[in-house]
């Protein structure tokens, strides 16, 4: 398809390797914090491909995976509501909460649905005046422009039966979070192409200039995941540290101006707790005073609920870039995709669900599975 | 394609297969542009320029690496 297989041409991604290998004099550790490129770099091999010097680490950016154990446990109490429609992307519906998943609510005769967009959401509930329909609403900016179409429809069509579980995470947050961290190794990034089309690239200035960390927009490809890499070398060989766009096709500075009105007329900022790294200030969107009459967890009384996470999980290193999937003990043993023990494995952009998928067939044998 | 812009819908083409996309933020697309489409929303339209240059943009680096070669 155009605007794709060019970008998966076999030659020019080597070539790329080739200029990466020329441009780089010293060891240099790049993070991508977006679900995608993780799965592009692990499915094509790209991290393969660079030279030794080059490391790669995966970070925070799989908006399902960073969802807290407590929104889990808030979303299962809600869909348990026999007058509750539940309505989910798909990937939400195998992640563990403190005692189930969402996928259990259904076979115990519970109403979820999986839906591809929040507005099919709004057309069930205005199909279903007698039921509540309530959407989850989880993801980063990228998804943020389409929940918030679904309440503005919502409110135009007066629907008093549909409301949303919102989960919303901002990705400038979680990078400042890293670099801030004490035993930070990151020195360069490669942000998000998608969420860069909806907000634009100036909050990530002050980042760059703060942290003196090269930030390069990348797209989802693997040669653009390879531009995107060799735009970070050669400013970190030059000691620069700038905010660049490898993925001008998609992305302006200013961001997609409509998106960004639609999301700040319904959302606020707000603070969010992230799974495996905690509370951070200012790293979420929950919904404004002005919408807030379609808040699920007002509505159905369960804002309060706390969870711990389970111990077992090691996913909190994973989405810091600290530890990498295969690394963890129960990796392709006590937890694959069918019995995950945390998000990271179940996600279609959840980095050990990649490394499950892809990279399998190097690992040493699974051990059978035994119970600790 | 409704009158209220906040419902302008369209149908895109994902390699064949149809589907309803909301286009309220690409209020300029035209038929026949290719768009991103994220949960049902369209959220930009390709530019092809853009895309062009990205592709010349390796040829740009292998010439100057040659040429920083060639001077040393």
């Amino acid at each position: 398809m155009k605007f794709i297989d060019e970008y998966r041409d076999a030659v020019a991604a080597k070539r790329y390797a080739e200029a990466i290998a020329r441009a780089t004099t010293r060891p240099w550790t790049i993070m991508e914090v977006c679900g995608g490129q993780t799965h592009a770099i692990v499915k094509f091999g790209v991290d393969m491909l660079l030279p030794s010097a080059i490391t790669l680490i995966h970070g925070p950016g799989c908006p399902v995976c960073v969802t807290p154990v407590e929104m889990l446990d808030k979303a299962i109490e809600v869909a348990s509501r026999p007058e509750v429609i539940f309505c989910s992307f798909g990937d939400m519906l195998r992640v563990p909460g403190s005692t189930r998943d969402l996928l259990a609510v259904k076979a115990a005769g519970g109403d979820v649905r999986i839906v591809y967009s929040p507005l099919d959401a709004v057309r069930i509930a205005r199909e279903h005046p007698d039921r509540q329909v309530v959407f989850f609403a989880v993801g980063f900016e990228t998804t943020a422009p389409a929940n918030a179409m679904a309440v503005v429809h919502a409110r135009r069509q007066g629907l008093t039966n549909f409301s949303m579980l919102v989960s919303h995470v901002l990705v400038p947050p979680a990078m400042e979070a890293i670099l801030a961290s004490p035993g930070n190794r990151v020195q360069s990034f490669l942000a998000a192409g998608h969420v860069c089309t909806v907000m634009g690239t100036t909050e990530y200035e002050p980042i760059a200039r703060m942290y003196r960390v090269p930030i390069v927009v990348t797209g989802f490809e693997p040669v653009d995941i390879l531009q995107g890499i060799f735009m970070c070398v050669r400013q970190l060989e030059e000691g620069r540290a700038e905010v660049e766009n490898q993925y001008t096709r998609s992305v302006r500075r200013e961001g997609n101006q409509p998106a960004v009105r639609l999301i700040r007329q319904v959302f606020r900022v707000c603070p969010r707790k992230w799974r495996g790294i905690g509370e951070i200030p200012r790293s979420g969107l929950g919904l404004a005073e002005a919408y807030a009459d379609f808040d699920a967890e007002d509505r159905f009384g369960v804002a309060d609920r706390t969870a711990d996470e389970s111990p077992d999980c090691r996913s909190g290193l994973v989405l810091q870039g600290v530890m990498k999937p295969p690394e963890c003990p129960a990796f392709g043993t006590r937890c694959t995709p069918e019995h995950p023990l945390g998000a990271t494995m179940v996600s279609s952009e959840g980095a050990c669900a990649a490394y499950y998928h892809y990279r399998r067939e190097r690992l040493p044998e699974a051990l059978p599975v035994t119970e600790p | 394609m409704g009158e209220d812009p906040l419902m302008r819908t369209g149908k895109v083409s994902f390699g064949g297969i149809l589907k309803e996309v909301n286009l309220a933020c690409v209020p300029e697309v035209k038929i026949g542009d290719y768009v991103i489409v994220h949960a049902g929303l369209a959220i930009s339209i390709l530019d092809e320029e853009e895309a062009a240059r990205t592709l010349e943009y390796l040829q740009q680096i292998e010439e100057m690496g040659q040429s920083t070669q060639g001077s040393a």
